[in-house]
């Protein structure tokens, strides 16, 4: 699966009040919450219209703070393809694949500038920068996980796959190889 | 011979139903507890029913308490909590723990014996981590992960390596729980933690209370830790012994191994107050009375510092004083009990007579919900657990993390100060 998207840059440690302000959290409608993403660090971020087919850079431990699944499905639903960062907080990395949405750790400074054009594949886990015409390379997601984030998720992933192969998917995860030393779910 | 286990590893060992388990193994355990929120209970509820759930697994696994918009400060957030009512009702959960019956999840959890020693809990709100207080292993989820445990009773982890936390000494007067998580956060930074456990030990832990306990890991997610473990001693016993419960009889090996040891002494601890936006910027609480740093509120509650043993430590820098005149104080009992407690032992004369004002138990404020959002400019210092940017109202306004005892002192003199300076 290949994701492309033009580069938001943003700093470390972005928490998950600033992705999503606690005082929406009377929706869960991601569509509603989407309207309010970032938008105590970035004003009228959510009303932007190239939001759609973009990508979030970002640094250090992107999603920290609360446990809010809101955050991800907000960054979802207004169209934001793929999250790039250097590490991400573990609730919010836990979340973002269990809903189906693609995360690349990538520890490598790669100089990602606003509005670079960047494509995602995440299965040879290969981060290119069409603008910078650079290439970079990260572990890919061992195919079980490649299939839940294509099936839009875990439970899409369990409803498609029954019981049966929920252990077999068990199995696979344990042998999860991607930057293993730094994810923990 | 296998190496010896941290107390994360023996009980995600037991969950998994295996004898020994490695940082990094992959498990499948079974949930003794999930829980969840008005905030997060109606996406989980939503997610079930798209994966074509009728039946949860084992309704007496799950609770479910709507805290954080309650009593419901608006027309939405009240819809939030119906949601939950309804499918308390249909799918038969009992423990459900409605407006006048409970309070603040991870302070009536615990207070009510449904979070035990020895438990494994996921809960989709960070602090749910506060239980490893009693030494339970109790981490923050998402909203998919507990419908998962609604339809399996299952969930996944990974085992943690773990940061050994070793104290010594004891509390100096007005120093508390609150402030050696602040120091301890402010020693790791908010990622320190992240993807590994928090595992407290040393002769100096038999000298805090369960209270402060819980508080400290309350903010182990404030490092990014997915959870804050202390071993059942004899405070625990105790503690458990009062709910009629026998602790679990679980504790490290002698030879476990970390990845990481921080030591504190506590008998050089002093207050601590996390300046804006970060929990891990806290310090000496000197610094801070220095820089003459002007407060428009004091809060005094939530899931971190909601207990009866910090509203008394409220009251007793309170008593016989005013709150100033340009300052609001607001206090929260975490808890129902909590609430009649300190009616009981007049504390919530005090608080009146000094011109606070107390609340219902809420979330509210510490997430900038309702009952006391800042406007733009304005100051708090709050013994909540976050600081963010916004957090507590306008983008503009700027929160200052503390104890109860710095709070309710830094509330009488109009800037925060030692309640030895009061």
């Amino acid at each position: 699966m290949k994701v492309n998207g033009k580069a938001m840059v943003f700093g470390d440690n972005v928490n998950t009040d600033e992705i999503i302000p606690a005082r929406y959290l009377n929706s869960s409608d991601p569509d509603e919450l989407a309207q309010h993403l970032m938008e105590d660090i970035c004003i009228g971020f959510g009303q932007r219209r190239n939001l759609k087919g973009s990508m979030i850079v970002a640094g250090e431990n992107f999603g920290c703070g609360s446990s809010r699944e809101h955050a991800p499905a907000a960054i979802q639903a207004a169209g934001i393809t793929c999250v790039i960062a250097k590490s991400f907080a573990r609730i919010f990395l836990r979340n973002s694949i269990n809903i189906g949405l693609p995360v690349v750790e990538l520890d490598e400074d790669f100089g990602f500038e606003e509005d670079d054009q960047i494509e995602v594949d995440l299965d040879t886990g290969r981060v290119t920068n069409l603008t910078q015409k650079k290439e970079c390379s990260f572990r890919p997601y061992p195919p079980d996980l490649q299939e839940i984030i294509t099936a839009g998720g875990w439970l899409e992933y369990v409803k498609e796959k029954k019981d049966t192969a929920i252990s077999e998917y068990f199995q696979e995860i344990a042998q999860f190889i991607y930057k293993s030393e730094n994810i923990r779910f | 011979m296998n190496r010896g286990m941290t107390l994360s590893e023996k009980i995600l060992a037991v969950k998994a139903g295996r004898t020994h388990v490695e940082p990094d193994d992959f498990l499948l355990v079974e949930v003794d507890l999930a829980l969840a929120n008005d905030i997060t209970a109606p996406m989980a509820i939503e997610k079930f029913m798209e994966a074509g759930g009728t039946r949860v697994h084992d309704p007496d696994q799950i609770a479910l308490v709507p805290d954080h918009f309650v009593p419901n400060k608006d027309i939405k957030s009240a819809e939030q909590v119906q949601i939950l009512r309804k499918f308390v009702k249909s799918q038969g959960i009992r423990k459900f723990f409605e407006v006048g019956r409970a309070g603040i999840e991870h302070v009536m959890l615990p207070e009510e014996g449904i979070v035990k020693s020895g438990d494994l809990v996921v809960g989709a709100d960070s602090h749910t981590c506060t239980y490893g207080a009693l030494g339970a292993f109790a981490t923050g989820v998402g909203s998919t992960d507990i419908a998962g445990v609604f339809l399996t009773g299952k969930a996944w982890l990974r085992v943690p390596k773990s940061i050994s936390v070793r104290i010594t000494g004891s509390f100096l007067p007005y120093v508390s729980g609150k402030d050696l998580i602040l120091k301890l956060i402010s020693i790791l930074g908010t990622g320190g933690g992240n993807y590994k456990a928090l595992e407290f030990s040393g002769p100096g832990i038999e000298n805090i209370s369960m209270e402060g306990r819980m508080t400290i890991a309350n903010m182990a997610v404030e490092s990014g830790a997915k959870v804050g473990l202390f071993p059942v001693d004899e405070v625990t016993v105790a503690y458990e012994k009062d709910r009629n419960i026998e602790a679990a009889g679980i504790g490290p090996d002698r030879e476990a191994s970390f990845c990481r040891t921080v030591e504190l002494s506590l008998d050089e601890l002093k207050p601590q107050v996390a300046y804006p936006h970060s929990p891990a910027n806290g310090r000496d609480i000197d610094e801070a009375e220095k820089e003459r740093i002007a407060v428009h509120q004091a809060v005094i509650g939530s899931c971190t510092n909601g207990r009866i043993e910090d509203l008394r430590a409220a009251a007793d820098v309170l008593q016989g004083r005013k709150v100033h005149p340009e300052v609001r104080c607001l206090i929260i009992p975490g808890s129902q009990r909590v609430y009649a407690q300190a009616l009981k032992e007049g504390l919530l004369e005090t608080f009146i007579a000094s011109e606070c004002a107390v609340s219902t138990p809420t979330c509210g404020p510490c997430l900038g919900g309702h009952m006391g959002i800042l406007g733009e400019g304005e100051i708090a210092v709050s013994t909540t657990n976050r600081n963010f940017v916004g957090r507590m109202g306008h983008k503009g306004s700027k929160v200052f993390l503390a104890s109860p005892a710095v709070a309710a002192a830094s509330a009488v003199a109009g800037r925060i100060i030692h309640p030895e300076h009061v």
